[in-house]
């Protein structure tokens, strides 16, 4: 069975279709790529999926159970972790006590009045910092970290909840390109060694073409392509959606007065 | 008929002159975004000039000349507030802003006593409108009839000023989109000059075109801010069309209140308020802020545990303060125990400003009720002292858990005004309910147990339940529950994609700090043996927002440091001088202007590898 | 007259932590019409809003017109000529079309054209019909006229264009290439943000290629046109 399962998802805002008839799938260990132009609907797509939006048609299911209706609390226990574009850390917490926020929500221990919070999960959220290269910062404040560690910092506090699936919001938005290249290794491996599916959008061509198995191209609101990269890479429709669609000029007659 | 007719048009009347001290109050707001608490202390000034200047003068020129000159003169004493105080502060937290706008309040009520005098004046009828008409057979001020006009005049004009002229125009985009305003070559810095002339010569006006009407007074000033704040919150921040639907809603509120239920027409006010603001979060025809204030605020270090060194000096500060009475006489063991109450009530209003970043204008609510609590049980039921120091917690408590489901549906300015509107109506309930309060007499009698009468015995007993008040309070910080408070604050989007319930950890948080701060004021209702009104109005939570301020929101020691420093300052004030009020003032802006993170803060931040080696290490790396 | 009306040198800007823009440089010449082409999230808004003074923190040399605006505010830079049209338009939604053209209007210049409501009505028709209609209630197409109309108001002598043709129809996109090329007749120098190849192609002079926050590539408009691998590695997948 498919981690993810999307069929006939839709939502308008104000009679404006912004996502309509979007439907895919997505297995245990698979990375799939969601692009398209600006206000193509990737956001709404995503919000779509882990419940900040609750679309007016379609189903979304979640290892065969329903996400529709769900607040996203509750989808966030039911396995779907996110990332943001602009990183979202506890600035007023070390980088540690950020990872361990996550395992003191996972486990439900919220709301301890006594124990120091810094003592729970200590070693579960030291682990999980080794895992994506941030042990060594651990006792930093958040808000001092460079961009691409605070990236790092987000992935494992995706981790430390033990998703099915992971929800990426251009991962590499605002890094320096060797660092892009790093993180999203650095993910791909995370998704081979524990199973989990990542779903992710992305701007950077050669992270999507170099790490996604499959891409879904949107173009307003609709699905216009969908398969691994190199035949996406072919398709006539994608090529005509990223370059602008030449027809509105009519036979290029307006091409004359341009110098 | 002709009676309601006319309480009627007394409604409309009280609308106009509130009308006029919100419309300004809202601009200010709409375009700086700065919550002027001095506005009020701007009317006051308007209705001293035109009495000073109207006594000079004589006839009508010379009255209405008083009356236009002094809103001009309050305009321009906006304009310098604006230029010295405000403009360094536009990038400030609001919190700032605010505190830095009621050192302005304090300074301002000590120039006029200083100038005017603590009587309360009378001046003259307005020449040619001193008579009365008469309406279905009720005389009726002719007076009154002018200001029922002068309301929708004034209207008039402005919405003229705003729809018909370029300044207009320009203001009303900056107040929509500042950025995009610049970005078209508008110079703000002109535009926020002028916007806090006008703004403070309506409120000048407003108090001048008073002194028909009512003595002037020194209690003016809170008291037009604060059913100001109400009418611009209920009508929208910004909004000065929505400042005249809800100055009309508030002046027939007050006008017929006062028929139905005599006696708590504060509270109607503010309940409509609260419901207004919960059904509509901003406002009648407000809108949701259009951008955030983003990320720009100081940088928070985490918290570490105390140090060695600082728990050496905690250490030292408790057997100092065990060893204290065997030095100290009387009079110095009763301000330390108040010290030390106002630590617990500061350190608990800080616990929901600093960790839970909820700002709270009445937090006096809170303090207020636990006194009222102990002391009610006194007075009717005869309760000993540990029985009332029981109740007291559990009476804020209670409070604390109703208002606080309210106030943590909303945020920023508009939950500081919710707050104080329910702080509002529990003064107004213990000033009303006189069979049961005592009104303003209050409840006399509240002493302590026999065993506990001497000072020093009580003061032991505020020394335990004080320190061990804070020293939870600060342990709750460092627990889970304490994270999930600063999680919510510092990132509700990712505390949300974590699973945090953001606001029902608020709503715990909110009674939390209300039940410390009603043992609070248990304590002192028998460290004064009697409880009055005042505990719980306006400038018991002003003296909580300062203290918390005055030490830093976000330093755990803050609060106490600022409760020692600011009660120490006004007790000593008050013995050697009697502008008091203008020194703390003064020094509050000072301290606004020099140390924006507050004095802790500072401290913290200059001598950080004392306080923290930790966190300077990891700063630096 | 000629000479260059914008030089960007070694531009940094940054996001809160986030490095967005690497060592942009960038020129327009008088009477110019340069398209920025990148995909989105390229830097393209970035940049320009790092020129018009926008962003928290820029490093780098900025003139206009000869003069340095690497550290001037927003409203000075807009005083010397400068117009900016933000990608997302930023009507005042509140304020009717002419108070929005009244928000943008600044005394006339020296040199330049000198733009009233009734000469934009000209080039923009379809805001003749609505001039006290609010903001709030245009369509997209409409707001988009009104925004560049509104920083004419200023008599800039250089516009940043901020995607024009995003999110429009293809009847409005005519539209809007027609009144690019009149601001060129006009001699008014224009940069503008693009997606879209074709539109770019059809209305500017040269261009330059962004991506991850670095121009990678700039010619004439026909040379990019006929690179085919600039486009395939910058433009299309």
């Amino acid at each position: 069975m498919s981690v993810l399962e999307v069929e006939g998802l839709a939502k308008s805002f104000g009679g404006v279709q912004a996502v309509r008839n979007v439907a895919f799938t997505l297995d245990a260990g698979e990375l799939l790529a969601l692009i398209g132009p600006n206000g193509a609907g990737k956001t709404t797509c995503f919000n779509l999926l882990n419940g900040q939006l609750q679309p007016d048609a379609g189903e979304v299911r979640l290892a065969g159970t329903s996400l529709i209706g769900k607040s996203p609390r509750k989808i966030w226990r039911l396995g779907v972790g996110r990332t943001f574009q602009i990183t979202a850390t506890y600035r007023s917490m070390s980088v540690r006590e950020n990872v361990q926020m996550v395992l003191l929500s996972h486990h439900r221990r919220m709301l301890g009045f006594w124990r120091r919070a810094a003592d729970l999960y200590r070693d579960e959220a030291t682990a999980l910092l080794e895992r994506v290269g941030m042990a060594g910062q651990a006792e930093r404040p958040c808000s001092v970290l460079a961009y691409g560690d605070l990236k790092r910092v987000e992935l494992a506090m995706a981790l430390a909840s033990r998703p099915r699936l992971l929800l990426m919001d251009e991962p590499t938005a605002g890094m320096a390109p060797k660092e892009r290249i790093e993180l999203m290794a650095l993910t791909a491996d995370l998704v081979r060694e524990s199973g989990i599916a990542v779903l992710f959008t992305e701007h950077d061509m050669d992270v999507v073409f170099t790490h996604a198995h499959r891409i879904i191209v949107l173009n307003r609101g609709e699905m216009i392509a969908a398969g691994p990269p190199d035949a996406v890479r072919g398709d006539p429709r994608v090529q005509e959606v990223y370059l602008g669609s030449g027809a509105m000029f009519g036979q290029g007659k307006d091409k004359d007065s341009a110098a | 008929m002709a009676f309601y007719v006319a309480q009627f048009l007394s409604g409309l009347s009280q609308a106009a002159s509130l009308f006029l001290v919100a419309a300004g109050l809202s601009i200010i707001f709409g375009v700086t975004r700065i919550v002027n608490f001095a506005h009020g202390s701007f009317y006051m000034l308007g209705a001293y000039l035109a009495y000073m200047m109207a006594d000079m003068w004589s006839g009508a020129v010379g009255f209405w000349g008083a009356i236009l000159l002094s809103a001009l003169t309050v305009g321009l004493l906006g304009v310098a507030m604006e230029v010295l105080l405000l403009r360094r502060l536009y990038r400030s937290p609001e919190l700032f802003q605010l505190l830095a706008t009621f050192g302005v309040v304090l300074v301002v009520q000590d120039v006029a006593l200083a100038i005017w005098g603590p009587e309360d004046l009378l001046g003259p009828r307005a020449p040619g409108l001193d008579g009365v008409v008469r309406i279905f057979g009720l005389p009726f001020p002719q007076y009154e009839l002018f200001l029922i006009v002068l309301g929708p005049a004034v209207l008039g004009l402005l919405w003229l000023t705003f729809h018909r002229t370029r300044w207009g125009t320009l203001v009303r985009a900056a107040t929509q989109d500042r950025e995009m305003t610049a970005a078209l070559g508008v110079n703000q810095t002109w535009l926020f000059t002028s916007v806090l002339f006008l703004g403070s010569a309506l409120a000048g006006l407003g108090g001048a075109l008073q002194i028909p009407r009512e003595a002037v007074n020194l209690q003016m000033d809170i008291n037009i801010v604060v059913e100001a704040f109400v009418v611009v919150v209920v009508g929208g921040m910004g909004s000065v069309t929505g400042a005249f639907l809800a100055a009309l809603l508030i002046g027939q509120l007050q006008a017929f209140g006062i028929l139905i239920f005599p006696g708590i027409t504060l509270v109607l006010v503010f309940l409509v308020m609260a419901v207004v603001l919960v059904v509509r979060p901003y406002g009648l025809l407000g809108r949701a802020p259009a951008t955030a204030r983003g990320e720009s605020h100081a940088l928070e270090p985490p918290l570490y545990p105390a140090g060695r060194g600082l728990q050496f000096a905690g250490l030292a500060l408790i057997v100092a303060l065990i060893a204290l009475p065997a030095v100290l006489g009387d009079y110095a063991l009763v301000v330390l125990t108040e010290v030390l109450i106002l630590a617990l009530f500061a350190a608990s209003l800080h616990f929901i400003m600093g960790p839970g970043g909820m700002i709270s204008f009445g937090h006096a609510a809170y303090f207020g009720l636990g006194a009222y609590g102990a002391a009610l049980l006194v007075e009717h039921f005869d309760a000993g002292m540990v029985t009332g120091l029981v109740v007291a917690p559990l009476a804020a408590g209670v409070g604390a858990l109703l208002f606080g489901w309210f106030c943590v549906r909303l945020s920023g300015v508009y939950l500081a005004m919710l707050t104080l509107a329910f702080a509002q109506i529990v003064w107004s309930v213990a000033f009303q309910w006189y069979s049961v309060t005592g009104g303003d007499n209050g409840i006399l009698g509240v002493w302590p147990a026999a065993w506990a009468s001497p000072k020093w015995v009580f003061y032991y007993l505020t020394l335990v339940l004080c320190t061990g008040g804070v020293l939870l309070l600060r342990r709750i910080i460092f627990a889970p529950f304490g994270y999930a408070l600063r999680a919510g604050r510092d990132s509700p989007l990712r505390s949300d994609a974590i699973g945090l319930d953001v606001t029902r950890y608020q709503w715990l948080a909110f009674t939390l700090a209300g039940t410390f701060a009603g043992l609070a004021g248990g304590l002192y209702a028998y460290a004064k043996g009697s409880v009055f009104p005042t505990l719980l109005d306006i400038p018991i939570s002003v003296d909580g927002l300062v203290m918390v301020l005055l030490g830093g929101v976000q330093t755990l020691s803050g609060p106490i440091v600022g409760a020692a420093v600011f009660h120490g300052l006004e007790t000593e004030m008050v013995r050697y001088t009697d502008y008091w009020r203008l020194l703390l003032g003064l020094t509050i802006i000072l301290l606004v202007l020099v140390f924006p993170q507050g004095i802790v803060g500072a401290l913290q931040s200059r001598l950080g590898a004392r306080f923290s080696p930790r966190l300077r290490e990891q700063v630096a790396r | 007259m000629t000479g260059q009306m914008l030089t960007i040198e070694k531009l940094n800007s940054f996001y809160g932590r986030a490095h967005i823009l690497f060592d942009v440089a960038l020129e327009a010449a008088r009477g110019e019409v340069v398209a920025l082409l990148g995909r989105n999230g390229a830097g393209k808004s970035t940049t320009f809003r790092s020129i018009m003074g926008l962003v928290e923190s820029r490093r780098g040399h900025i003139a206009f017109a000869g003069q340095d605006i690497s550290r001037r505010p927003p409203h000075e830079i807009a005083r010397l000529g400068l117009g900016y049209v933000p990608e997302d338009r930023r009507i005042f939604t509140d304020l009717t079309v002419m108070e929005n053209l009244e928000v943008g209007r600044q005394p006339p210049r020296r040199e330049g054209a000198s733009w009233t409501p009734e000469r934009l009505f000209a080039l923009f028709p379809n805001l003749a019909e609505m001039r006290d209609r609010p903001g709030g209630r245009m369509s997209g197409g409409e707001q988009q006229m009104l925004t560049i109309a509104r920083t004419l108001m200023g008599n800039p002598a250089m516009i940043l264009l901020d995607e024009p043709s995003e999110g429009l129809a293809p009847r409005i996109i005519e539209m809007m290439a027609h009144a690019i090329l009149e601001l060129k007749k006009e001699g008014v120098t224009v940069i503008l943000s693009e997606q879209n190849l074709h539109f770019a192609s059809v209305v500017s002079d040269r261009a330059y290629v962004i991506e991850k926050g670095r121009i990678r590539y700039q010619g004439t408009m026909k040379e990019l046109a006929a690179d085919e691998d600039v486009r395939r590695a910058y433009l299309t997948l």
